[in-house]
């Protein structure tokens, strides 16, 4: 989230799409519910008419994967009726950009494509730049290479017949949509975004959240009070398992994996710290060098920064298609893999294509399952189809603490560290995970050094102890290392830091190796004022009382700073768009309100600083798949063709050439999509065991429509069978209303749903996990699987 | 001193369950075994397990879909009709500073039929093996230490909201006259029979035919009241003295 959970009341208008809030983020309601209370108009743009629509003050369906049709389409009205909000527009963003002479867009394919690696060359769609290296800007967005005029020739195509013939959305929904949406275009009115796994399960999902966010900067929503782009996480920590590295191609802090070719510390720092001659870009990534020498100070204290640095390992490249989830699997289940350490994780249901998921953990030499309870996982060699006997995979179980037994922080999703005591122990001696892993790599660490090993150094100079108290997994010591200490005596701005004092923020950390920090972004959240995520204290000035801000209460990243961006809530002289809803204002010395995005005077940085020029991107040159959001198919859908290019899918999407895709393929043609309930969470492994919650969720169902079941002679309540490419499943047929079949080009498509929260150990009768069903492609950017828009049947069992 | 009240605001409920689950919790009353029949409520109906329970129920308003939650409880009526219909002294008890209906272990040398066919509302239910009547209580133990019931505390959205009467149903005339914005046929629910006040945004019988004692044809009741019965023997004073 750019904002948080209590911010969503400042919205005058609240679009949920992508995501079934009121059932799945149950208390993000209070904040939505009191929105509408103040006057609020509340949206919801959904496949199915779920417990979020009910509350909503419009709802629209749309079949799964048109997303990009129909947002592309408000960016189009936007433009066409003028309803930017200029002076944000221009100061704010890079509209006003001017766009290489060589990018181009052609039916559906941008300038760049490589149809053999199914990847761009993404030198074309860079920005022109002066003698100095600044970018060409034209305030009067007119020139025909700037980015507004490009953004209005890319969605001219996205036209209202066409959107709504694709997306199933009638006219008069879109417009209504669109209307009151774009609404919020004024200086003081804010609308906002709630989306989750509904916009990022898709092969477009970098896309879906892109052409959100342009939106958003278009309107002038982002930095301001019920404004932003806000991810509603699916865990009560993802955020902060993000934040310190849970993927594959960043460390903590959001700093890059090395590659190869990155021999040095100094080749790494130069090639990620970006450097603007513009005196107005804060560019804040400049200080790139200073937060990761301090993570590697923190690692290896003993050694410096460059010597540490060569014993980080090191990617070939940081694409998804090569080390994200779906490929590990397949990888897997080619033998690639000796053994897998699954903590806290379910893959035999959470992954896309159970099937081959399974049959890959029998690939596999040992399997370390750490979890509170039994699951799938652990016990697949006992699942549906398969033979104990031919599996070899040795597979070890460890029971685990669970949350309330232990201490330590989540992050939720508005960014707030929040710590947790702990209640009870753990019964019969199981250890928090931290425990476990601090004693599994002692063990490493004795091993290395006894026998050796190849390349020992990483491991046998690691400053393991740093996280224990006399052998003991130290919680404490894990958030004061994340914050930082000082290695040396350090003199910053006339005042010494002694050695082994806290780091009082990121402002601090230094590219010397006088400071180490695990995580820069989270420096400042224990300091020698004490854990500052344990702050319970409701104290506020009356500004910040305005719009709910509570800064002394628990601690967010960056600096307890609550609404990113925020320098973009104020005009050039630091005055609120929105004054009775101000998040800083310049009071003529100072900002006052939140903790501003840098505390210089109005209008002398960019407001957008985390970005090398200083500018929210509506041009986008990073991303795998374009600059631009464009409009593709899911890579299994029900039409042959769509209405903005030839292109069908997205030409970059990950996929395994062998494994087979159902387009418009009459044995299996109605949408499938999958989803949770309130009652479960993740693939069931917690709430099965609830006998409260599985008495409330009882079985896996799929909801399909009157006229559907009609077709099929499916009454509601029965069991019936539901198919895919990949395998098949029961499940207890909801026929409801909520489901409607959509008109799309001219033919009516049917689109069904299920919960992918059950699993087949437990309980008894409750069926199998609704990812047996769901494809192995995903996402270029992320890897994410797309298990939101897949083709299926239905049939009587 | 007028007791206490729930003012129950069906505008803001999202049938997320927590009401029902915290009930359960709070009431170390045991999960019932259900399956999937095509709805989302379970389980089915009320039980002497389970004394709460959110109804789901789809209609069609002037064309468009609405889904129309209701989490059900006793009522604890101001004036108890299943009090009148009991014979043993101590089974059914009506507190006096709270005004909570309280059903005891006695109930089970009551006759079930007579307290239930009492019930506008449909709501005793009877423990198969002891004979024991159950429902809920307004979470008495908690309310005289004075905590909120389990299912208000857990209600997320300002649905569930518990107090003094007097203040409950300030509350609630001022949501109403809030609610009519959007909802023009919005209606207190027997505000002035029960102390489980529902604020509905469309005809209680479109949530549940029971919803309000003065619903049209109830199929659900077996030997149901008429509004003028229910009427008539609340207001019959000489048996309300004798139970007081």
């Amino acid at each position: 989230m750019t904002n948080h959970w209590i911010d969503i009341q400042n919205s005058d208008c609240v679009l949920i799409m992508g995501s079934n809030a009121a059932e799945n983020h149950p208390i993000s309601f209070k904040w939505v519910t009191r929105a509408q209370e103040r006057g609020a108009t509340l949206i919801h743009v959904d496949p199915r008419f779920t417990r979020t629509s009910a509350k909503a003050d419009m709802y629209a369906g749309l079949r799964s994967g048109s997303d990009i049709a129909v947002l592309g389409g408000m960016i189009k009205y936007i433009l066409d009726n003028d309803l930017i909000f200029k002076e944000y527009v221009v100061n704010y963003t890079n509209a006003s950009f001017v766009v290489s002479k060589d990018y181009d867009f052609k039916d559906g394919l941008f300038s760049g494509y490589n149809p053999e690696t199914r990847s761009y060359d993404k030198k074309s769609w860079a920005f022109e730049t002066d003698a100095q290296g600044v970018p060409v800007q034209d305030a009067s967005l007119k020139h025909p290479r700037c980015v507004y005029q490009l953004l209005k020739q890319h969605y001219q195509r996205y036209e209202l017949d066409k959107v709504s013939a694709i997306s199933g959305l009638s006219r008069d929904e879109l417009l209504r949509l669109y209307k009151t949406y774009t609404a919020t275009g004024k200086a003081d009115k804010a609308g906002t975004i709630m989306y989750a796994m509904g916009w990022t399960q898709h092969t477009v999902g970098v896309q879906n959240i892109r052409c959100m966010a342009m939106i958003q900067l278009l309107l002038g929503n982002i930095g301001v009070a019920g404004g932003g782009v806000n991810a509603l996480r699916g865990e009560s920590n993802v955020q902060g398992s993000t934040d310190q590295c849970l993927l594959y191609h960043i460390l903590p802090g959001y700093l890059k994996t090395p590659l190869v070719d990155e021999q040095t510390l100094e080749m790494h720092n130069t090639k990620y710290t970006p450097v603007s001659k513009d005196p107005k870009s804060a560019n804040w990534w400049q200080n790139y060098p200073k937060y990761m020498n301090s993570l590697l100070k923190s690692m290896w204290q003993e050694a410096t920064p460059a010597d540490a640095y060569r014993w980080l390992p090191k990617l070939d490249n940081r694409n998804a298609s090569e080390y994200a989830w779906l490929t590990l699997f397949d990888k897997m289940d080619d033998g690639q893999f000796k053994g897998l350490f699954s903590w806290g994780m379910n893959p035999a249901c959470s992954g896309a294509n159970s099937i081959k998921t399974r049959q890959a953990l029998g690939k596999l030499d040992w399997l370390v399952n750490v979890n509170i309870f039994p699951n799938e996982t652990g016990w697949f060699w006992e699942g549906p189809g398969m033979n104990p006997k031919e599996i070899k995979t040795e597979v070890f179980f460890l029971p685990c603490a669970v949350s309330v037994e232990k201490e330590g922080s989540v992050t939720n999703s508005g960014r707030w560290m929040q710590w947790r005591y702990k209640g009870p122990d753990a019964p019969n001696g199981q250890k928090p995970d931290g425990d476990i892993m601090y004693e599994l790599m002692e063990e490493i660490r004795h091993l290395y050094t006894k026998e050796g090993g190849a390349y020992p150094e990483p491991i046998t100079n690691l400053s393991w102890d740093a996280i224990a108290t006399r052998g003991v997994f130290d919680a404490h010591k894990v958030a004061k290392l994340i914050n930082g200490y000082f290695t040396r005596d350090v003199e910053i701005k006339g005042k010494v830091y002694k050695k082994g004092t806290l780091v009082p923020s990121f402002a601090f950390l230094q590219e010397d190796g006088s400071t180490m920090s695990g995580n820069w972004l989270y420096c400042h959240s224990y300091t020698e004022k004490g854990n500052m995520a344990a702050r319970r204290d409701p104290s506020q000035t009356p500004e910040q009382a305005k719009i709910g801000l509570y800064p002394n209460w628990s601690w967010c990243w960056p600096v307890n700073r609550r609404i990113l961006y925020n320098r973009a809530s104020v005009d050039m002289q630091g005055k609120p768009y929105a004054p009775e809803k101000p998040v800083i204002q310049w009071d003529g010395a100072k900002w006052v309100g939140d903790v501003p995005d840098g505390g210089w005077a109005p209008g002398t940085k960019h407001a957008f600083i985390m970005r090398k020029h200083g500018h929210g991107q509506i041009f986008g040159p990073g991303r795998a798949d374009g600059p631009m959001p464009e409009y593709y198919e899911p890579l299994e859908c029900p039409v042959k063709s769509h209405p903005f290019s030839s292109q069908l899918h997205n030409p970059t999407a990950i996929s395994f050439d062998d494994e087979q895709k159902a387009v418009c393929d009459p044995r299996f043609p109605f949408v499938g999509t999958t989803y949770r309930v309130t009652e479960h969470w993740q693939t069931g492994v917690m709430t099965r065991n609830q006998g409260w919650l599985i008495e409330a969720e009882p079985q896996v169902f799929v909801e399909l429509s009157p006229e559907l079941a009609q077709m099929r002679g499916i009454e509601n309540g029965e069991k019936v069978m539901v198919d895919s490419l990949r395998g098949s499943i029961w499940a207890v047929a909801i026929v409801t209303k909520r489901m409607k079949p959509f008109a799309i080009q001219g033919v009516e498509v049917h689109q069904v749903g299920l919960p992918w929260h059950f699993g087949w150990t437990w309980p008894k009768d409750g069926g199998d996990s609704a990812n047996i069903l769901t494809p192995s492609v995903g996402d270029p950017n992320t890897g994410i699987p797309e298990t939101k828009a897949f083709m299926v049947n239905v049939r009587k069992a | 001193m007028d007791g206490k009240t729930f003012f129950v605001d069906l505008t803001k409920c999202t049938a997320c369950r927590g009401c029902q689950v915290a009930c359960k919790q709070w009431k170390k009353l045991p999960a019932e075994e259900t399956v999937n029949r095509g709805s989302h409520q379970n389980p089915e109906d009320l039980s002497d397990k389970t004394i709460r329970l959110v109804r789901f129920q789809e209609q069609v308003i002037d064309g468009a879909l609405h889904w129309l939650f209701f989490p059900e409880q006793c009522r604890h009526c101001v004036i108890p009709p299943c009090q009148m219909a009991t014979y043993e002294e101590g089974s059914i008890i009506h507190d006096e500073a709270t005004g909570a209906v309280i059903y005891t272990d006695l109930t089970a040398k009551e006759s079930f039929e007579d307290i239930r066919d009492s019930c506008p509302y449909n709501i005793p239910r009877q423990d198969p093996e002891t004979g024991i009547i159950y429902k809920c209580d307004m979470c008495i133990d908690r309310v005289r230490v004075g905590k909120l019931p389990a299912c208000v505390q857990s209600c997320p959205t300002g649905t569930m909201n518990f107090g003094d009467r007097e203040d409950m149903l300030k509350l609630a005339e001022k949501r109403l006259n809030e609610a009519r914005e959007k909802y023009p046929e919005a209606q207190l629910v027997d505000p002035e029979d029960v102390r489980v006040i529902y604020l509905a945004g469309f005809a209680p019988e479109l949530y549940y035919a029971t919803l309000s004692a003065y619903a049209d044809a109830s199929p659900i009741r077996r030997s149901p009241m008429n509004k003028q019965q229910f009427l008539a023997k609340m207001n019959n004073p000489a048996r309300r003295m004798t139970r007081a």
